[in-house]
């Protein structure tokens, strides 16, 4: 146990003190501090920007007045300004800049209103389609008003049916814990599937280094492979904690110092306000029950290679499995019923991610959680059992190593005979 | 602390790489492995330091298997040479000797009396991959010797280093060896091992060829080298009765013979043959005898 523990810590110190370790937590510090501050920032760059004055030649002489209430109040940024002259003029203005774009209303043969846009380009769409929505009511109201249906009955037609989602089955999640739930699970998925590779690999590549550069020899002839390999992988999982708790104490201390300015927004969206504590509790253990699994085969996959350059084509297999894992999970938020999604929910490699999805969105029988989990836990002890032998054979093969094959070898390395 | 070795067979597959070993290697003694490349000597070290396992027969040290719970009192210095290039030589070796259970200010104080006997105390701040390949070599050693094991195994540990640091590392083997570590160690070059060893075995293909007393291996080898100096031709002998080699020098020739009492008849017949300046009857060197024995074998 105490040589787990000195594997443990210099596993952790070692990468801790690394510039790239430092590096990479800073920039994603600054991502953090960033997104927190994101309203604040947005405001700083767009405060100073004056609304665009878009230019409009009013042939009708009604329709003008209508239709810069109308577009002023769904976008503040834009402004129309009535223009007197020729066409011709008030075009070479825009083609100078002092106007954003012009319009020009008219009425075709049927009394109906028509516009032509101009602008040096067409491609701030944005602006077109307010124009576009705010001159297509008027004509609804004038339409309307020359059939002779009055006000009241417009507003009538026109006010939206009511419809209420409601899940018969009790227990059954609501709408709105639905798209709470929909939150913490993106956020789980995308955490776990980052934290899988960028830890598997440093793992994978612990392991190889030690490997290339042959110490990895005398350090199994000090402590014995399987304390070695685990002592590895919890140490890079305790290394990841510790970043992970950075990230969560810099971010927790931002959000509660703007708490106002945050409630609502992002955090709704995300579901993050009022989520049972449950869920939080399944995605801690599907955390690390994932983490172990997918570290266990890092270690194994590390301990094949000879050298450093050769991690990333035998950490493919691994990658794509998780991505797999990944887009089923995304896919299930959809649509967490499908045969597809319950049945992959309980292949172990894919259990970290869909089952937890499914735990968030549907609510699934105790019996089912038990069942995957239990699945998960064999799977990660068997393939701990033969990783550990296949690292012990493994870090003792040199030579070329290029496939999957050498698994076999390593296995025989280890073995009696 | 007697290491035994009883019947030890290791199969990879079809090939078997250690066949049927059986040695014993005596307390505070520096045991020689010999073997050319491929014979089962590193193979030999892996099973007694129990990274690999026997395919058949026992190993033992005074009568225990050897298990992770003494890798304290063993040292390793592994063929493959091996540290962490970006780690500096304080920091990496307090790591490995807390490995072999020594506390952190144990292993800095033997690092640095370490580093002074081999005359680069400037060593300690400096990363491995810094160091010359000869004083890496040194590093290695400490590595291997930090913890005063009393069992250690050093794979080829002169390979690669000029002649003053093959000089320093074999006085420290050998003060080692005088102050009750029991050695086991191999190497391709002849000379070292007659001159370190009292014991040794010889491997070939994995079957050990000759085994036991240098000095009973030599007498039982009976073949003796005769060394002539003369004036004229000698070239007579090339085809003489007990003769086994003949090779001819600048000076005059050198011969391996069958026994002591082909000399004597050389020795008579030399007596027309101008001044003699040389004529010398020596022991066999271990050299002849490596050759002849795993020579044989290939035959």
């Amino acid at each position: 146990m105490n040589k787990f523990w000195i594997i443990l810590s210099h596993t952790f110190m070692s990468r801790f003190k690394t510039k790239s370790f430092l590096i990479s937590t800073l920039l994603t510090l600054a991502l953090i501090v960033g997104l927190a501050n994101i309203q604040t920032i947005n405001d700083t760059f767009s405060g100073e920007d004056e609304a665009d004055k878009i230019a409009v030649i009013d042939e009708t002489n009604t329709l003008f007045t209508p239709l810069k209430q109308g577009t002023e109040q769904m976008n503040d940024m834009m402004e129309l300004v009535q223009v007197t002259g020729t066409e011709e003029a008030a075009k070479d203005k825009v083609k100078d800049g002092e106007y954003a774009g012009l319009v020009t209303l008219s009425y075709n043969n049927d009394g109906i209103p028509q516009a032509v846009y101009y602008a040096n380009t067409i491609t701030q769409s944005g602006h077109q389609s307010v124009i576009q929505q705010q001159l297509q009511q008027i004509k609804v109201t004038i339409a309307t008003q020359e059939a002779g249906i009055d006000q009241a009955a417009l507003v009538d037609i026109q006010s939206p049916v009511s419809f209420e989602k409601v899940a018969l089955d009790e227990t059954a999640k609501t709408d709105e814990e639905l798209n709470q739930a929909r939150g913490i699970v993106y956020i789980m998925l995308f955490l776990l599937y980052i934290s899988v590779i960028t830890y598997g690999m440093m793992i994978a590549q612990d392991v190889a280094n030690e490997k290339s550069s042959r110490v990895m020899e005398l350090l199994i002839s000090s402590a014995s492979p399987v304390t070695h390999m685990f002592a590895k992988i919890i140490g890079i999982a305790l290394l990841g904690l510790a970043q992970v708790s950075i990230f969560v104490g810099v971010g927790y201390a931002l959000i509660s110092s703007k708490k106002d300015e945050l409630t609502g927004g992002i955090f709704e969206f995300f579901g993050l306000q009022d989520t049972s504590p449950s869920v939080y509790i399944y995605a801690v253990v599907f955390f690390i029950l994932g983490y172990l699994l997918y570290a266990t085969m890092a270690a194994m996959l590390g301990s094949l290679v000879s050298r450093v350059e050769e991690v990333q084509q035998f950490m493919t297999p691994m990658v794509f499995l998780v991505m797999i894992a990944f887009f089923i999970a995304m896919f299930g938020l959809d649509s967490p019923q499908s045969t597809f999604v319950t049945i992959s929910s309980f292949i172990p490699f894919f259990t970290p991610m869909i089952m937890f999805m499914r735990i968030g969105m549907l609510d699934i029988p105790t019996w089912e959680i038990a069942l995957s989990l239990g699945i998960l836990i064999v799977t990660i002890l068997i393939l701990a059992t033969i990783g550990a032998r296949i690292y012990r054979g493994g870090v003792l093969m040199y030579g070329k190593s290029g496939s999957l094959k050498d698994i076999k070898k390593a296995l025989a390395l280890s073995k009696k005979d | 602390m007697t290491l035994v070795l009883n019947n030890v067979t290791k199969k990879f597959g079809t090939h078997t790489a250690v066949d049927n070993l059986s040695l014993e290697i005596p307390e505070k003694e520096m045991y020689g492995f010999l073997g050319g490349n491929g014979a089962g000597k590193t193979t030999t070290f892996r099973m007694i330091l129990g990274l690999l396992d026997q395919t058949e027969g026992s190993i033992t040290w005074n009568g225990d298997t050897i298990g992770y719970n003494k890798s304290h009192l063993i040292g390793y210095l592994p063929e493959e040479r091996g540290l962490y290039p970006k780690l500096k030589v304080r920091d990496q070796l307090i790591y490995l000797g807390k490995l072999r259970g020594m506390t952190k200010q144990d292993a800095l104080t033997e690092l640095k009396h370490w580093l002074d006997r081999f005359k680069v105390p400037e060593y300690l701040d400096q990363k491995v991959e810094e160091l010359s390949k000869g004083n890496q070599q040194k590093i290695q050693f400490i590595s291997a010797v930090i913890h005063k094991p009393k069992l250690l195994i050093l794979d080829e540990p002169f390979s690669g280093l000029d002649p003053i640091n093959v000089e320093m590392l074999k006085d420290a083997v050998i003060d080692l060896k005088e102050n009750g570590t029991s050695i086991v160690f191999s190497s391709h070059r002849m000379e070292h091992v007659e001159e370190l060893c009292r014991h040794l075995c010889i491997l070939h293909k994995g079957r050990q060829v000759v085994q036991g007393d240098l000095r009973d291996i030599k007498r039982a080898f009976g073949k003796k080298n005769l060394v002539i100096h003369a004036e004229d031709s000698l070239e007579f002998l090339q085809n003489y009765p007990g003769v086994v080699h003949y090779k001819s020098v600048a000076e005059g020739c050198e011969l391996q013979i069958e026994n002591e009492s082909v000399s004597q008849s050389i020795f008579a017949d030399l007596h027309n043959k101008g001044f003699i300046r040389k004529f010398d009857l020596e022991e066999p060197s271990l050299n002849d005898i490596f050759i002849e024995k795993v020579g044989a074998s290939y035959e």
